[in-house]
C-alpha cells in the first residue's frame, strides 16, 4: 500500500509541476505587460514597479522566476484581479465553495438516482423497466446542458413561475458569509428568518442541481447497469442461482458489492465533468461561482484572474481524482497492484 | 426527481409572510458600481446606483420647472457681480451611522467646505486620493473657477469665484456635487485608511451602505435619521444583472421589483402583463459615434465626413431604437432650450466614397469600432448598431473590427484613448446646455479622459467660455448655436439619436419616478401590499 501511495504521490507532484509551469508560462503568452500579468497592478509608478520587479524577479532567468512564482502560490499571493483590484485568492475563496456546493448536491442526486436506476435496469434486463429507463438515460445523456437549463427556465420559471431563475438565495435575505456554502451558513446562523431563508435557498438550488445532475445520473445509471450485467454473468452468480437463491438475494447480497467497485471509481471521475458542466450552469442560472467568474474574466481580459481561476479549478480536479482513486484502491485491493500510476 | 417534489412543496411558503419578513425592494441594475463616491466618476450606471440613494447635494433642480430647489442648503444668495454665492445650510441633518462609523455631530459648514475643497484644493488631505481624478468637475472647469470657500458660521458658507459663471449653480445641483462627512474623512485619515473613504461611504441620503459583492449585489439599509422623510424601505438591494434579457426574465419571475433599461424588443412582452408597468420619459441625452481625432486617419476631417455619410441612420433608428428614439439633428436634444437644427450628415455612400478618395484613402483602411457592452438610454444596443455600421462601412471599402469589453474596463480604456472610434453617449446631469459640451468635448475633458473624441479645439473652447461668461439667455443661445454648428462641420463625433428612458416596475411599486436628467432616484420609492 505504501508503495502504491508513493507512486500516486510522485504522479501528483509531476502533475502539479506541469500545471504550475503552464500557468507560469501564461504570463508570457498573454498579451500585455509582463509585470501587469504577474501582479495585476496597472499604471504602477516607477518606485512601485521597482518593488514589483524585485518581488517577481523579473531580472533573473526564467527558472528563478518560476521558483518565485511557485513560492508565491504557496504563500497564497496570487496577484490582484485587474477588474476588481482585489486579490485573486479572496475571490476564489468566496467563489469556489459556491461551485463545489452545487457540484456536491448534483453528485448526491446523481448517486441517489443513478445507482438504484442502474440496479433496476439490470435486474429487469430487457424487460419494460429496463427499456423505459434506458430510453430516458439516452435522452438525458444526449441533451446539452445549456439547452436543458433554458428549457427548464422557460417552463418552470417563466411559464409557471414556480422557481426563481438566478442566484443562490433571495437577495433580501441577508446571510453573512462564514463558510461560503450557503446551506451550511444558514444552518450555522441558526436558521434566520424563521427558516424561510433555508427554504428559499433550497428553492434556488433546485433547478441548477437538476440540470447539473442530469449528465452524471445518466452516466452512473448506464455504468451501474453494465457493471451489474457483467457481474451477473459470472460463474459464482450462476452457482448462487443454481443453489436456489431468489433474485433479490442474488442482486443485493452477491452481485451488488462487486458491481459497485468500478462505479465508485466512476463517481470520482465524474467530478471533473461536473466542474466543466457547472461553468455552463452557473452562467445560465447566474450562480455566483468560479465558473461564471472565469468566463467573465475571459471577457474582461483579466489575465491574473484567468490564471488563478484555472489553477484553482484544475488543482481541485486533480486532487479530487486522486482522492477518488485512493478510496477506490482502499476498497479494491486488485487495483493497488498496477505498476504505473494513471489519472 | 424527489428533490423537485420536496422543493416545490417548500415553495408554497405564503408570499405575504415572506414579504413581511423581508421588507425591501430589489432593483435590477446593469453594471457594478465603480466607486461609492459620485465625485470621482461620471459613469451613468454607477451614479444611478449611488448618488441619490446615499447622498444629497446642496440644491437640486426641479425636473418639471427646471428651477433650483433647496436640499441641504435652505437658501442661497448671489452677489451682484456674480462672484460670491452664500449658502445657508439646513440644521440637524444626520449622517449615516454604520458598522464602520458613528457620527458625533450633524452636518455643518465644515462638511460642505471639505466636500468641495477636495475637488480643487491641493492641500485637502483627500485631494490626491484616487489620483486626484474628479472627471466631471475638472471637465467643466470647476476646479479653476472656485477661489475659496469661506465659513461664515457653522451653518453659512460662501463660495468665492474667480469669475462669474452661469452654469455654476446647476453644476452644484448635479448628482456629482454631493456632501460628504468631514468627520468621517478625518476618522479614516487618523486610521491611515484614506482609500476606504470612497469604498465604504457615509452620506446623508435616505439609504446607507451595507454590503457590496462584485457581480452580485449592492445592499443598502434604511437611514433612520433621514432629514427629509421616514418612509424609505428597510432594505434596497441592487441585483447586478448585466444581461438585458435576464433582467427582463427576472422581472417576469418577480425576482426584481424594478429594472433599468428594458430593451425595446421586450417592451411588448412586458406591457401585456397586468402586474408590470413600463414607465417612459423624455430624457436629455445623445448617443454618438466618436472618432479618436488624434489618431490618423481620423485626424483628417474628410475621413470623418466620409464615415459620417456612409452610415444609414434610418436603418439604425429602426433596428436599434424600434422607433423609440429621435434621430439627432444636432448634438443637443430638441428639448434643450439651446437646440438649433443643424445640417446633419446623411446617408450617401457615393459622397462618402468621394470624401474618402479626396482624403487619400481610395482603397479604404482598417479600423476598430468599440461598442458598449451595456444598454444605456442613448444606445439600447450598441453591438447591433456596430454591426450595422460595420456592414455600411464595408460598402465604401473600410474594414471594421468590433471591440467589446466589460463596461467598467471599457470606460477605462476609452479614457486612455485606446480606440479608433467608439459608440458611446451622454445623458445630461442638468438641463443646462453646457452639460453637453464642456464635460464631453472641451480641451480639459481630454486630459481627464472624458472626451472620447480626444478633440481639443481652442476656438470651440472659447465659444463655451463666452457662453458661460454671460447670464443673458439670448447671448448664451447664440454661442451654443455657433458651437453646435462647429461640431457638425468638424465632426469629432457624429450624433446619432436621442433615446427615451424606460423603466419596468411591478405594479405595487410607487414613487420611482423617472427624471429627464441626472441619475435614478429611489428616495421616494415605496412598496404596496402584495
Amino acid at each position: 500500500m505504501l508503495d502504491y501511495l508513493l507512486r500516486r504521490l510522485s504522479l501528483l507532484l509531476f502533475m502539479l509541476f506541469a500545471l504550475t509551469a503552464f500557468t507560469f508560462s501564461l504570463n508570457y503568452l498573454f498579451p500585455g505587460d509582463l509585470l501587469t500579468n504577474f501582479s495585476g497592478q496597472l499604471n504602477t509608478s516607477f518606485s512601485q514597479s521597482q518593488i514589483l520587479e524585485e518581488k517577481y524577479r523579473i531580472d533573473d532567468n526564467v527558472v528563478i522566476q518560476y521558483g518565485a512564482f511557485v513560492s508565491r502560490l504557496f504563500k497564497g499571493d496570487w496577484g490582484l484581479s485587474l477588474s476588481s483590484g482585489q486579490t485573486v485568492s479572496s475571490h476564489i475563496a468566496v467563489l469556489l465553495p459556491a461551485t463545489l456546493e452545487l457540484c456536491f448536491y448534483a453528485l448526491v442526486v446523481a448517486v441517489l438516482l443513478g445507482i438504484p436506476a442502474g440496479i433496476i435496469t439490470s435486474a429487469y434486463y430487457k424487460k419494460w423497466p429496463d427499456k423505459i429507463i434506458s430510453t430516458l438515460t439516452l435522452l438525458g445523456f444526449s441533451i446539452p446542458v445549456f439547452w436543458l437549463a433554458l428549457l427548464l427556465i422557460m417552463v418552470f420559471c417563466l411559464g409557471f413561475g414556480w422557481f426563481p431563475m438566478s442566484g443562490r438565495i433571495g437577495l433580501l435575505y441577508e446571510i453573512p458569509a462564514v463558510t461560503n456554502f450557503i446551506l451550511l451558513d444558514i444552518w450555522l446562523l441558526d436558521f434566520p428568518y424563521g427558516g424561510q431563508a433555508f427554504l428559499d435557498a433550497l428553492h434556488h438550488l433546485a433547478l441548477p442541481t437538476i440540470v447539473l445532475a442530469m449528465y452524471p445520473t445518466t452516466v452512473l445509471t448506464r455504468f451501474t447497469r453494465d457493471s451489474m450485467l457483467n457481474v451477473l454473468e459470472q460463474n459464482y452468480i450462476k452457482t448462487a442461482r443454481a443453489k436456489g437463491l431468489n433474485r433479490r438475494q442474488i442482486i443485493l447480497d452477491h452481485a451488488l458489492r462487486n458491481a459497485l467497485l468500478p462505479v465508485i471509481k466512476q463517481i470520482g471521475l465524474q467530478f471533473s465533468t461536473l466542474i466543466t458542466l457547472a461553468m455552463v450552469t452557473e452562467v445560465i442560472f447566474s450562480w455566483p461561482g468560479i465558473g461564471r467568474w472565469l468566463i467573465d474574466s475571459i471577457y474582461q481580459r483579466d489575465y491574473p484572474a484567468i490564471q488563478g481561476g484555472l489553477l484553482a479549478v484544475s488543482m481541485f480536479v486533480i486532487f479530487a481524482n486522486m482522492l477518488a482513486d485512493l478510496t477506490h484502491s482502499l476498497l479494491d485491493p486488485v487495483s493497488r497492484n498496477q505498476s504505473h500510476g494513471k489519472v | 426527481m424527489t428533490t423537485a417534489v420536496i422543493v416545490s412543496a417548500c415553495g408554497e411558503v405564503p408570499q405575504a409572510k415572506l414579504a413581511n419578513k423581508t421588507k425591501g425592494i430589489v432593483y435590477c441594475a446593469e453594471a457594478n458600481p465603480v466607486s461609492f463616491n459620485p465625485q470621482v466618476t461620471t459613469t451613468g450606471s454607477t451614479i444611478d446606483i449611488i448618488a441619490n440613494q446615499l447622498y444629497n447635494s446642496l440644491i437640486s433642480i426641479d425636473p418639471v420647472t427646471a428651477e433650483f430647489k433647496p436640499e441641504l442648503a435652505t437658501q442661497w444668495v448671489i452677489s451682484d457681480d456674480g462672484k460670491k454665492i452664500t449658502f445657508k445650510l439646513r440644521e440637524g441633518v444626520q449622517f449615516h451611522s454604520t458598522d464602520y462609523f458613528t457620527p458625533s455631530r450633524t452636518m455643518n459648514a465644515d462638511d460642505v467646505i471639505f466636500s468641495f475643497s477636495r475637488l480643487f484644493d491641493v492641500y485637502n488631505p483627500y485631494h490626491f486620493v484616487q489620483d486626484a481624478n474628479y472627471p466631471y468637475f475638472q471637465s467643466v472647469g470647476m476646479d479653476q473657477l472656485i477661489r475659496k470657500i469661506v465659513k461664515i458660521d457653522d451653518y453659512t458658507v460662501r463660495f468665492e469665484l474667480f469669475s462669474a459663471e452661469s452654469s455654476l449653480l446647476s453644476n452644484i445641483a448635479t448628482d456629482f456635487a454631493v456632501i460628504l462627512s468631514e468627520e468621517y474623512a478625518m476618522f479614516r485619515a487618523s486610521q491611515d485608511k484614506k482609500h476606504l473613504f470612497d469604498t465604504l461611504p457615509i452620506g446623508t441620503g435616505p439609504y446607507k451602505y451595507k454590503h457590496f459583492l462584485r457581480d452580485n449585489l449592492v445592499r443598502f439599509h434604511k437611514h433612520h435619521g433621514y432629514w427629509k422623510h421616514n418612509y424609505a424601505v428597510d432594505q434596497l438591494v441592487y441585483d447586478i444583472t448585466t444581461n438585458n434579457t435576464t433582467r427582463i426574465a427576472k422581472m417576469l419571475t418577480k425576482e426584481c421589483d424594478i429594472t433599468s433599461h428594458p430593451s425595446a424588443t421586450q417592451l411588448e412582452a412586458l406591457s401585456q402583463r397586468q402586474d408590470i408597468i413600463v414607465d417612459k420619459a423624455v430624457n436629455l441625452n445623445v448617443g454618438y459615434w466618436a472618432f479618436n481625432t488624434e489618431k490618423p486617419p481620423f485626424d483628417n476631417v474628410l475621413v470623418r465626413k466620409s464615415l459620417a455619410h456612409s452610415i444609414d441612420f434610418d436603418k439604425i433608428m429602426q433596428a436599434v431604437f424600434y422607433g423609440n428614439g429621435i434621430a439627432a439633428q444636432s448634438i443637443l436634444p430638441p428639448s434643450s432650450w439651446a437646440f438649433t437644427k443643424q445640417a446633419m450628415p446623411y446617408y450617401d455612400p457615393i459622397k462618402a466614397k468621394q470624401y474618402l478618395t479626396e482624403a487619400g484613402y481610395p482603397d479604404g483602411f482598417e479600423m476598430t469600432l468599440w461598442a458598449m457592452p451595456v444598454s444605456r438610454i442613448y444606445n439600447p444596443n450598441a453591438r447591433k448598431m456596430a454591426e450595422l455600421i460595420q456592414s455600411d462601412l464595408r460598402q465604401i471599402g473600410i474594414r471594421t473590427r468590433i471591440v467589446e469589453y466589460e463596461w467598467n474596463t471599457f470606460i477605462e480604456r476609452i479614457g486612455r484613448h485606446e480606440h479608433d472610434s467608439v459608440l458611446l453617449g451622454w445623458a445630461a446631469d442638468t438641463p443646462d446646455p453646457d452639460n453637453f459640451f464642456s464635460p464631453l468635448l472641451s480641451c480639459t475633458a481630454t486630459f481627464t479622459g472624458k472626451n472620447p473624441a480626444n478633440w481639443c479645439n481652442p476656438e470651440f473652447d472659447l465659444l463655451l467660455t463666452q457662453a458661460l461668461d454671460t447670464n443673458e439667455l439670448k447671448m448664451r443661445k447664440f454661442y451654443y448655436q455657433q458651437a453646435q454648428k462647429m461640431l457638425v462641420e468638424e465632426l469629432p463625433v457624429v450624433p446619432i439619436a436621442h433615446g427615451v428612458r424606460f423603466q419596468a416596475r411591478s405594479a405595487n411599486i410607487a414613487g420611482a419616478e423617472l427624471r429627464p436628467f441626472g441619475g435614478v432616484s429611489l428616495a421616494n420609492v415605496r412598496k404596496g401590499e402584495q
